[in-house]
């Protein structure tokens, strides 16, 4: 096929970005997009110009590293998967593609379609685990959970932290992941321990980064390669209201 | 000299002088950690924060090592390519795995663990290294259940098990299809934890280039920060790499793209001893490639051999489509060689196999370069919800790759590169030759011999981060005197510049082939004469051509850009330069090892019904290679294997 590329291009953080369109062909309809990403940059190269940069390493829709919108899209047009999980033959020959980046003001540009993601992982530092030292756990058979519990936890739990979620975002809020987080530890009984300081702690933290606040909106539902529901966000909310009155995340 | 005298020196062997010291303790196999452990110096709790350790890698090796010596108290520093330590390589692991605990009831112990891995690995792994993970394979269960792991559970709340490939009991632990990542993202909230804490300071989008040795010792690395370019020398009192495996030398792999070797080759030409790099493992069940735009390959999880029967058309060349091919005209060729294992067999059999009916002309797929896995009789049997249950998100995936329904038509699947048994040789306190530097996880050589069974590299990885790695910290802090350095030290300022002329070398060259180029034609060298059946003629022309093309890199790359901004490019090109050299070392180390073992196979060397056949009284060892200089050829030191508690027998799976 042959296709019209209109790419983000912005040298680094500190200058200006602009979308440049650029030309392929005999790209095949079984190559991924990112596939059809490196013909571009191999033919950049070759022609003497500086490829694009793009985040990707797994290429199998499980590191979270690819980010890119596409034609508007987190992701793009394809529903519950990464962009690296994309095929040409969602497309057709002749088509324009717009390339963009996450937009969040939590994550800073760097170059391209790269952005700066660490915020995510500060809200995780904030409380997103069972304090729990190596080798201080009991057999693993000792608290039996209910296979329910598990599979909710384990749905919660599939989050890549792509950010996608963010991206889509209208107020650019990190809830959908930081609800997975709270909901996947939440739902076992060795998360259930910590679970008010948690909610607390990590949705302060989502404060501090520079996320926005939640209004229901559900764009990040509907972007999330994972499928990670919004009834999650419900959840923690409760959680946090539970948190909040018993004046949780002190520690 | 002619080109023949100089291609001929290339094949030559020449042995080292070292003599390898596993620093296995005496005693009987049971008792040997025990008595490590009581033998190991400690550091006083105190004493520890004085200690700065750097961890090269977040994933599971990584990233528990990191997790865990910052909760005894160490200093860590943890640097790794990625944005997030949660995207190390070890996410993309599907299938499980293993522990010892005989939750089924079935017959599983630690010494049939051990007695697995060291049969599966065709009897090239040091025992005492195997039945130690064996040993604290159960405590990783428990470990991670507490963490949060949400592991698969049966109706009364206890913890799920499937079989895998290699064993004949149930001990494999999984969440859903996706292990690695519940595994991963459990050892990376515990260093979250230690990151909040002030014990653990993260480095991401680093890439270490370069080690550097004080006084013969491991005292740091130089890191070239990924978005402004900068070259940073980093100090402490140990380094642990944990860097993963080097698949990616066969250009395409299950790997992500960014793995790669750099970090361990820097370190083999620092001192450090590289070991078996020719065992290399090539998964039997992996998306076939669909053309030339390939940029790597799907693993579809082994638990599919589990349920999913293999087959081709017994007539070569017979394009119907699966369904209408009748049940008497398929060869279930693994079932059919196989009886006792079946679909079960472990990797090198199971892809061989594959390897030979698809050379007989019986390959399925648009292109003949597959067999299927098919699942018509499991869902016939279980019903579809059980298999959704299973498998719904490697279907899926399948599915969005490759466009075909599993549920409707078989699975295709052909053998892609996918593990790497070989790597940096470390003693059974996981230090390498060169004293201070540990290497854990896949970058080592320890546990799998020839061949690794499934779910047992999560397994390592846990194994050597959680439970191995701070008693040999402990041992070697709390027994060595270290002067402190800074990365003001002349040493670190001459790797710098060292590192710098490189990394200026490959800009300058400006030639007419990009890095990705040259990484595809080593990678087509490689997957011809060095994956699944080699031979001396092949190993030679690999080793030949191998040499041409890195002089031809080094004269006609073109890498865009400059070197101090975010240049991926470069990165590649780095990475390709070290893919090189290691291709050539592991021909070298293939054609020496005149034996078949595990994933080894040498046609040569083969039983009557074409298995491998081992040569125990000749390569009952251990290869360990010694960097000699860039124009010499490296030494070879041989760690003899000794084998006190299994007979070596040839492996059967009937
Ligand atoms: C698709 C797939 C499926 C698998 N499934 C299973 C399974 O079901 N069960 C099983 O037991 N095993 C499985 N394996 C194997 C297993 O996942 C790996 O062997 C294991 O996860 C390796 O872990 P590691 O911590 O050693 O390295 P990795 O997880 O590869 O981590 C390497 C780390 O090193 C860092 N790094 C690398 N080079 C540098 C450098 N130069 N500078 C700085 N940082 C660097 C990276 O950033 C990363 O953090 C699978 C492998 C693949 C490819
Ligand atoms: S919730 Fe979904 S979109 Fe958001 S980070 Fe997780 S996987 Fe990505
Ligand atoms: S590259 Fe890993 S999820 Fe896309």
């Amino acid at each position: 096929m042959k296709l019209k590329l209109r790419v983000w291009r912005q040298p680094s953080a500190a200058t200006e970005g602009k979308l440049v369109d650029y030309e392929i062909e005999g790209v095949s309809q079984d190559s991924s997009f990112l596939e059809m990403m490196d013909v571009l940059n191999e033919k950049l190269i070759h022609e003497g110009e500086d490829p694009v940069a793009f985040d990707h390493d797994c290429r199998e829709g499980i590191c979270g590293m690819c980010s890119m919108v596409i034609n508007g899209i987190a992701h793009g047009p394809k529903a519950a998967v990464t962009t690296c999980e994309l095929y040409m033959r969602e497309f057709n020959d002749g088509d324009t593609i717009v390339v963009e980046p996450w937009r969040a003001a939590a994550f800073p540009p760097i170059k391209d379609l790269v952005v700066n993601r660490t915020a995510l992982d500060h809200i995780i530092q904030a409380g997103g685990y069972v304090s729990v030292r190596t080798g201080s756990a009991p057999d693993a058979n000792n608290i039996p959970i209910p296979k329910d519990d598990a599979e909710i936890s384990m749905d919660a739990a599939a989050c890549i932290g792509c950010g996608a979620c963010v991206a889509a975002c209208p107020n650019s809020s990190a809830m959908l992941f930081t609800a997975a987080k709270v909901s996947h530890l939440a739902m076992l009984p060795q998360g259930k321990v910590e679970r008010y300081d948690r909610a607390v702690l990590m949705v302060n933290q989502m404060d501090a980064e520079g996320f926005g606040g939640c209004t229901n909106i559900g764009e990040c539902e509907a972007v999330c390669p994972k499928e990670i529901s919004l009834d999650f966000i419900g959840r923690l909310n409760r959680e946090l209201i539970a948190g909040t009155f018993k004046a949780a995340g002190n520690r | 000299m002619t080109t023949q005298e100089s291609s001929d020196s290339k094949f030559e062997v020449k042995l080292g002088s070292t003599k390898l010291d596993s620093r296995v303790p005496d005693g009987p196999l049971a008792e040997k950690w025990d008595k490590a452990r009581f033998a190991n110096k400690l550091v006083n709790p105190a004493n520890k924060r004085k200690f700065d350790v750097i961890v090269v890698g977040s994933g599971l090796a990584g990233a528990s090592a990191a997790a865990t010596m910052a909760e005894l108290g160490y200093n860590v520093h943890c640097f790794f390519y990625q944005d997030s330590p949660r995207r190390a390589h070890s996410v993309a692991a599907q299938g499980g795995i293993n522990a010892a605990k005989d939750y089924q009831n079935d017959g599983d112990s630690i010494f049939r663990l051990f007695y697995d891995t060291i049969k599966g690995g065709d009897y090239r792994s040091r025992e005492a290294n195997t039945y130690r993970l064996a040993q604290v394979s159960n405590n990783i269960i428990d470990q991670c259940v507490a963490q949060g792991v949400p592991f698969a559970r049966e109706y009364g709340g206890t913890l799920a098990n499937r079989s895998f490939g290699g064993a004949q009991v149930s001990r494999t632990f999984y969440a859903r299809g996706q292990t690695g990542q519940q595994l991963l993202l459990g050892a990376y909230q515990a260093l979250s934890r230690q990151v909040q804490a002030g014990k653990v300071k993260l480095y991401p989008r680093s890439e270490m280039l370069d080690l550097v040795l004080i006084d013969g010792r491991a005292r740091g690395i130089v890191v070239r920060n990924m978005i402004s370019g900068q070259l940073q020398g980093y100090a402490a009192d140990a380094v642990v790499l944990a860097t993963g495996g080097y698949g990616n030398v066969f250009y395409l792999s299950t790997n992500a793209k960014g793995c790669n070797v750099t970090a361990s080759w820097r370190a083999y030409k620092r001192g450090a001893f590289f070991a078996n790099p020719c065992y290399t493992q090539i998964h039997p069940t992996c998306i076939p490639p669909a053309g030339e735009h390939q940029s790597k390959l799907t693993l579809m999880s082994e638990s599919l051999r589990n349920d999913g029967r293999i087959w081709v058309p017994r007539k070569p060349g017979d394009d119907r489509p699966a369904k209408d091919i009748p049940e008497s005209e398929r060869w279930y060729y693994l079932e059919e060689k196989y009886p006792a294992f079946g679909n079960l067999v472990p990797r090198d059999i199971a892809s061989r196999a594959a390897k030979n009916v698809v050379d007989a002309g019986h390959g399925i797929g648009p292109l003949h370069n597959g067999v299927y896995l098919d699942f018509e009789e499991a869902i016939g049997r279980l019903g579809k919800k059980v298999i959704t249950e299973r498998y719904g998100n490697l279907f899926e995936m399948y599915k969005n790759i490759t466009g075909e329904n599993p549920y409707e038509v078989p699975m295709r699947i052909y053998p892609a590169s996918h593990y790497t048994m070989g790597g940096l040789w470390v003693d059974y306190n996981l230090m390498s030759t060169i004293p201070g530097l540990f290497v854990i996880g896949e970058a080592n050589f320890s546990d799998h011999g020839a061949n690794r069974l499934g779910a047992s590299a999560l397994m390592q990885g846990l194994a050597d981060g959680y439970f191995v790695i701070s008693y040999s910290m402990g041992n070697y802090l709390g027994g060595t005197k270290l002067e402190k350095v800074t990365p003001t030290d002349p040493a670190f300022t001459e790797v710098k510049r060292e590192v710098q002329a490189r990394v200026d070398k490959l800009l300058s060259i400006q030639g007419d082939r990009t890095p990705t180029e040259f990484h595809r034609e080593l990678g087509k060298i490689m997957w011809d004469y060095v994956s699944m059946a080699r031979n001396e003629a092949g190993l030679k022309k690999a080793i030949t051509k191998i040499a041409a093309l890195r002089e031809e890199f080094w004269e006609d790359v073109k890498v865009p850009g400059s070197g101090d901004d975010f240049n991926q490019s470069l990165e590649l090109a780095g990475r390709v330069a070290d893919f090189l050299e290691l291709g050539q070392l592991m021909a070298l180390d293939a054609l020496d090892r005149n034996e078949s073992c595990g994933a080894h196979y040498r046609e040569e060397y083969q039983t009557e019904d074409g298995e491998a056949k081992r040569d125990d009284e000749h390569y009952a060892y251990v290869a360990a290679w010694e960097y000699a200089g860039d124009d010499s050829q490296p030494l070879l030191n041989k760690e003899p294997l000794v084998f006190e508690n299994v007979k070596l027998t040839q492996r059967s799976y009937k």
